[in-house]
């Protein structure tokens, strides 16, 4: 369920330190994210995958070409505007999980909404229907280190849902997941894709998932050498296999 | 941000007990260095302070009050016929010997007061009285100084300076910032106890109090006029030129000083590497947070909230370490003195330090590398 283009980069490349020490991490990178797609982003440690994740989030700058999101040119915004870009258009899932180990499940997914300055009873309130649509209706007052790993991903991608955003950016999501609770994560971000909507991107190294995604998006050496999709990569998999 | 400040600051309860246990040391080591140097200070002036006197009249070129040189006591006539003079009293601190009971030689600085004056008197008398010292041969010696001078109780009997003194009264807190001790008798004894073989008088001091309607300036202006071969100074002139004299003129004012300074940098110091190990500790997380739209301002509030909980934590445990300190050095030779300004400055320097501190490891979260919060 292809919608529309909601990131939109052209020419983007980066270039860690100066000099001699320059180290390109990325090169040309023309890439279109549309809704309603889960895209993957594979390719060997060092490939850029990671950099790539975090330009497409605005947490770093490219050091050329242009990056759209939702058609305004976030390559062209000052540094001060980024996290308001964060805020309103992308959802964050990490491979850490990055939860609060001083918050509970249901705090945890409240505090994205306290960033974004709803009150703290309707931040409570929302959370808790974000914790029930991830199934953990009964591990809202949990604090992380009493959740399993598939719990505690859950839980992340309840947060990364708190602010609606039609962007959700995942960075190894089941690379600490046992198969079922890959699985499951797998299938939620995928929800996510086809039933809201959302633009998902998921760096992954994890072949078990790639029967999942829409499109898969192979980088080498900082820049993208292959696109294929799902039905694809399944038939060349089953090739090799066969 | 209020919870996640609170809760990232008690969650992990050996995180914060060291957290506090840091800015706890820090304070109180502030606390003791300072109090050290404001107790010096204070016992230098202590007889001074309490004297009741608006003027204080020494010889010239005196310029300290436990080196008090003698003059004539035509001198104590003159200033009573002084316009703008209500009252005024002879007053003596010279050095002697003292033999205790077992033999036994100790230096003691002998002041002299006369018994009923309501100036110069001792001060905080815990048994026996001020007024005891018009009895013959009657002595008031500090209680802190009973082991040092081997006297126990009332009617204890001493030698001093060759002739007999009975303790008639003992006071508390009445410290000597020399290792002479203060004991006081009448003006009439101490001229025996001291033995003044000076030529020019036996006169030690004159304190003046003004009469009603006269400032202290002006009379001093008056007195000026009268008296020659004296320096006049208000009693707090004379209280500060003490106290200078004993902090910045000999190096032991100066050492309690550098000692105090280097208590509050390594006290700074302490709380700054607590304050920022603490939020190093969730470093990660604030860069969750950035990640998640937080602004800079949104994360300043949080690291500032729980710095000023650390603070004010902080700060209530170290008052009563403090407290404590502070009431068992009053049983001391060293008086550790902590006055009012001193606890609400202490407050202040405890919010600011510990803000400074979390300023500081703000640099480093609004820097984060932003690859971090991607990595496993």
């Amino acid at each position: 369920m292809r919608i529309g283009a909601v990131i939109r980069t052209k020419g983007i490349g980066k270039v860690y330190g100066e000099g001699t020490a320059a180290f390109r991490a990325l090169s040309d990178v023309d890439l279109e994210i549309s809704s309603g797609e889960l895209t993957l982003l594979m390719g060997p440690s060092g490939s850029g995958k990671t950099t790539l994740l975090s330009i497409l989030g605005c947490i770093l700058r490219a050091s050329g070409g242009s990056l759209e999101i939702l058609g305004e040119r976030a390559d062209q915004l000052a540094e001060g505007e980024l996290p308001r870009i964060r805020r309103e258009t992308i959802g964050f899932v990490f491979q850490g999980f990055n939860l609060f180990p001083a918050l509970t499940a249901l705090e945890n997914v409240a505090l994205a909404l306290d960033v974004r300055g709803l009150r703290r009873a309707d931040a409570e309130k929302r959370a808790a229907e974000l914790i029930r649509e991830v199934g953990l209706a009964d591990k809202s007052d949990s604090y992380p280190e009493d959740l399993s790993g598939g719990q505690k991903q859950r839980v992340a991608i309840a947060r990364a849902l708190a602010g609606d955003p039609p962007i959700v950016l995942a960075d190894e999501p089941t690379a600490a997941l046992d198969s079922t609770s890959g699985k499951n994560v797998i299938e939620l971000l995928r929800r996510l894709a086809h039933e809201h909507g959302r633009a998902v991107v998921m760096v992954t190294h994890d072949p078990r998932v790639l029967s999942y995604g829409d499109r898969i998006i192979h980088l080498e050496d900082g820049r993208i050498v292959r696109e294929e999709n799902g039905a694809e990569q399944m038939e060349s998999a089953f090739a090799v296999a066969g | 941000m209020g919870l996640l400040a609170r809760r990232n600051l008690f969650h992990d309860k050996v995180r914060f007990a060291v957290t506090l246990t840091g800015i706890v040391f820090a304070l109180v080591l502030i606390i003791i260095q300072f109090g050290l140097f404001l107790g010096f200070t204070t016992t230098t002036s202590n007889n001074i302070d309490h004297s009741n006197a608006d003027v204080w009249i020494v010889f010239h070129g005196v310029g300290y009050f436990d080196t008090g040189r003698t003059f004539s006591e035509r001198k104590f006539y003159q200033v009573l016929a002084t316009p703008g003079v209500a009252e005024a009293e002879k007053y003596m601190q010279a050095f002697a010997r003292w033999q205790r009971p077992d033999g036994r030689i100790e230096n003691i600085q002998i002041i002299g007061v006369r018994p009923g004056s309501s100036m110069g008197q001792p001060w905080d008398v815990v048994s026996g009285s001020a007024s005891a010292l018009k009895e013959e041969d009657a002595i008031l010696v500090d209680e802190l100084y009973r082991e040092k001078l081997g006297v126990q109780k009332i009617g204890d009997r001493v030698e001093i300076g060759g002739h007999r003194a009975r303790v008639a009264g003992f006071t508390r807190g009445i410290r000597s910032f020399t290792t002479s001790p203060f004991v006081y008798a009448s003006f009439k004894n101490s001229l025996d106890y001291t033995n003044p073989t000076s030529s020019e008088g036996d006169v030690g001091y004159i304190l003046v109090k003004a009469a009603t309607g006269v400032s202290v300036e002006e009379l001093k202006k008056n007195l000026n006029v009268r008296l020659t071969d004296v320096d006049i100074y208000t009693t707090a002139e004379f209280s500060a030129k003490t106290r200078f004299y004993w902090m910045f003129t000999t190096g032991a004012g100066l050492a309690v000083l550098t000692a105090a300074l280097m208590g509050l940098v390594v006290g700074v110091a302490v709380v700054a590497q607590t304050i920022y190990a603490a939020t190093m500790d969730h470093i990660r997380e604030y860069g969750t947070l950035k990640a998640m739209g937080a602004t800079n301002s949104y994360l300043y509030r949080v690291l500032i909230e729980q710095a000023v909980w650390s603070a004010v934590l902080g700060y209530a445990l170290a008052m009563i370490v403090a407290h404590f300190i502070v009431a068992s050095s009053e049983k001391g030779g060293a008086v550790i003195l902590m006055p009012l300004e001193m606890k609400l400055g202490m407050f202040v320097l405890a919010i600011f330090m510990c803000v400074v501190a979390a300023m500081v490891s703000i640099n480093k979260v609004t820097r984060l590398d932003p690859a971090m919060v991607f990595r496993g």
